[in-house]
């Protein structure tokens, strides 16, 4: 039996690869949180428009935005749930990923303004960068501090400001 | 890009309409002042750092600084085992802990397929409701006492205390509870608890409704809060807005109701939303008469409950617990109507460890936060009170 979540993301899914084609990747269908990946980034802003203002998706609310970290694949990467709220009741989650130095991906801020923050969240956590974005600075942690906490190989440093870190 | 930001404002009004608006002509602004409001201030809620742009008594622009209460609750989660995440989460909403843990317990009980007891829905459900009392009623209380009424500050805290000794009683912790575990509750209600919990009901909800007329039928506060800090709908769910403060801005949006998880679906509860008959929908008078009609909501949610709750003979509220906790490969965002918005838990396993890979948590009050700068645009700064009063932070949760 297919959960009534992963239809509802077919339906989803089947609308935007038609207009994008291969810049998306197959959806994923598991039951807990289906999702798909841009697999060329610099469309994510055109796919993210596209999604917000198409009549037959309407994916007007942001839910969520995490980054994640692939070192096996040397990637990092973010997670959006988005969710039609109130029109359709669709949800389907976006992943789009870049490289692990200097990656970059579209900001979509000013799709989503809620986007802003979680951006700012996930530069400050992983360090990849979001282009287009406002207001790219540390949103947690303070402005100079060193590394990127969430990555998996971070090591903390010794001193901030002369205070020893690792207790 | 020109066309892209001709469509972007399209759909999207930048700036939300709002009469009080102050909008400084030319000849009269003179000169800008910087304003630190916080981090130690008493109607910041916590440890937040407001650095306004002033021109005499009026805020150009806000900018909110934050992280001074950051402890790493995602870092923590990936060196914690899933159940060793609980008092963690407890930590970070630690005005509702009970409901925090809740949409954790939710999200990752998504990933491992397991049937919850129906008692224990319930008795998670009667906790939660509890939660969601109390929480409101600091809210409430707070924020009257940021617009300078002492009174009804005092009223909220002597029957908020009501409820942290019910919910210490039946889980050992006065507000940190660690009570609702993946797959079950702690420990099943003592004897005698319904009984009390049904005694609070009948005795708060006459205080309720004093605590409306106190507040809602007051002039001053009305004064101080009805259109104040506009936010229409469509700029409201753009910014992610979640919770009371959505519900204020008119748009019916619950998660107990769109979700439907646990038993919300059985219960008969209302979505509240601002009729538009005390206040300006989207101002900040309508989110605190969200919260104020929510308390109610939930009094009958919890009498229903207690009315229909399986009999505990013969029940374990551990017996669905797994010995050890190792979710399937997987990723999972599931997410729960707290009293600030929805919280949610982006979970990513691994199949192998009992530790999550990555565990994100999306904060309601971060999000809700995030449109500051938009809300203080061209208001007086006690107004800006008035705001980040409306807005109900609790820091803990923001810098997690």
């Amino acid at each position: 039996m297919i959960s009534p979540a992963v239809e509802k993301a077919r339906v989803v899914w089947s609308v935007i690869s038609e207009k994008f084609g291969d810049a998306v990747s197959p959806l994923d269908e598991n039951p807990t949180m289906p999702f798909f990946e841009v697999t060329r980034p610099e469309l994510w802003l055109d796919i993210a428009l596209f999604m917000r203002d198409n009549p037959k998706l309407r994916f007007n609310y942001m839910a969520c935005l995490s980054g994640v970290d692939y070192p096996e694949e040397g990637k990092l990467g973010i997670v959006c749930n988005l969710e039609s709220l109130g029109e359709h009741g669709y949800t389907i989650a976006v992943k789009v990923k870049c490289d692990r130095e200097g990656g970059v991906i579209p900001s979509v801020s000013r799709v989503w303004k809620t986007a802003d923050w979680h951006e700012r969240e996930a530069y400050d956590m992983f360090g990849m960068t979001f282009s287009g974005h406002q207001d790219m600075r540390r949103i947690l942690c303070p402005e100079d501090w060193e590394g990127f906490p969430l990555r998996k190989d971070y090591q903390v440093q010794e001193n901030y400001h002369g205070i020893k870190v690792p207790y | 890009m020109q066309e892209l930001g001709k469509v972007e404002q399209a759909s999207v009004r930048v700036t939300p309409d709002g009469e009080n608006r102050i909008v400084i002509e030319k000849d009269l602004s003179s000169e800008e002042m910087i304003l630190n409001m916080g981090p130690q201030h008493p109607s910041t809620h916590g440890v937040l750092r407001l650095e306004c742009r002033t021109d005499g008594e009026v805020v150009i622009e806000a900018e909110p600084y934050l992280g001074y209460l950051h402890r790493c609750f995602e870092k923590h989660a990936e060196m914690t085992d899933y159940p060793g995440i609980v008092p963690y989460v407890d930590r970070m909403d630690y005005l509702a802990a009970m409901n925090s843990d809740f949409a954790y317990a939710i999200a990752v009980e998504k990933l491992l397929d397991i049937e919850i007891p129906r008692r224990v829905e319930f008795l998670r459900v009667i906790v939660a409701e509890l939660n969601r009392i109390a929480s409101h009623l600091v809210a409430i209380g707070t924020y009257a006492i940021d617009l300078g009424a002492f009174t009804p500050f005092l009223f909220c805290f002597r029957d908020r205390e009501h409820i942290m000794s019910l919910l210490e009683w039946t889980s050992g912790a006065r507000m940190l509870y660690n009570y609702i575990l993946i797959g079950g509750v702690a420990y099943d209600f003592p004897r005698g608890f319904v009984e009390r919990t049904a005694e609070f009901v009948n005795y708060f909800r006459p205080k309720a409704v004093e605590l409306q007329k106190l507040l809602t039928e007051n002039e001053i506060f009305v004064k101080r809060t009805r259109g104040i800090g506009m936010m229409p709908a469509d700029v409201a769910i753009n910014y992610g807005w979640s919770g009371p403060m959505l519900r204020g801005s008119g748009v019916e949006w619950d998660l107990r109701r769109v979700d439907g998880y646990s038993i919300y679906p059985e219960l008969d509860f209302r979505v509240c939303v601002p009729d538009g008959r005390f206040s300006d929908i989207g101002d900040s008078l309508s989110r605190h008469l969200v919260r104020a009609m929510e308390m109610e909501e939930s009094l009958n949610i919890i009498e229903q409950c207690l009315d229909r709750m399986p009999s505990p003979e013969g029940f374990d509220p551990r017996a669905a617990i797994p010995k050890r906790i190792r979710p399937r490969e997987g990723e999972v965002y599931g997410r729960a109507e707290n009293p600030r918005g929805e919280l949610g838990f982006y979970i990513q396993s691994d199949g192998k460890s009992t530790k999550p890979v990555r565990c994100k948590a999306r904060s309601s009050c971060f999000v809700n936060l995030s449109a500051m700068k938009e809300l203080s645009q061209g208001q007086l700064i006690p107004d800006l009170v008035a705001i980040i009063g409306s807005i109900d932070i609790v820091l803990g949760e923001v810098d997690r």
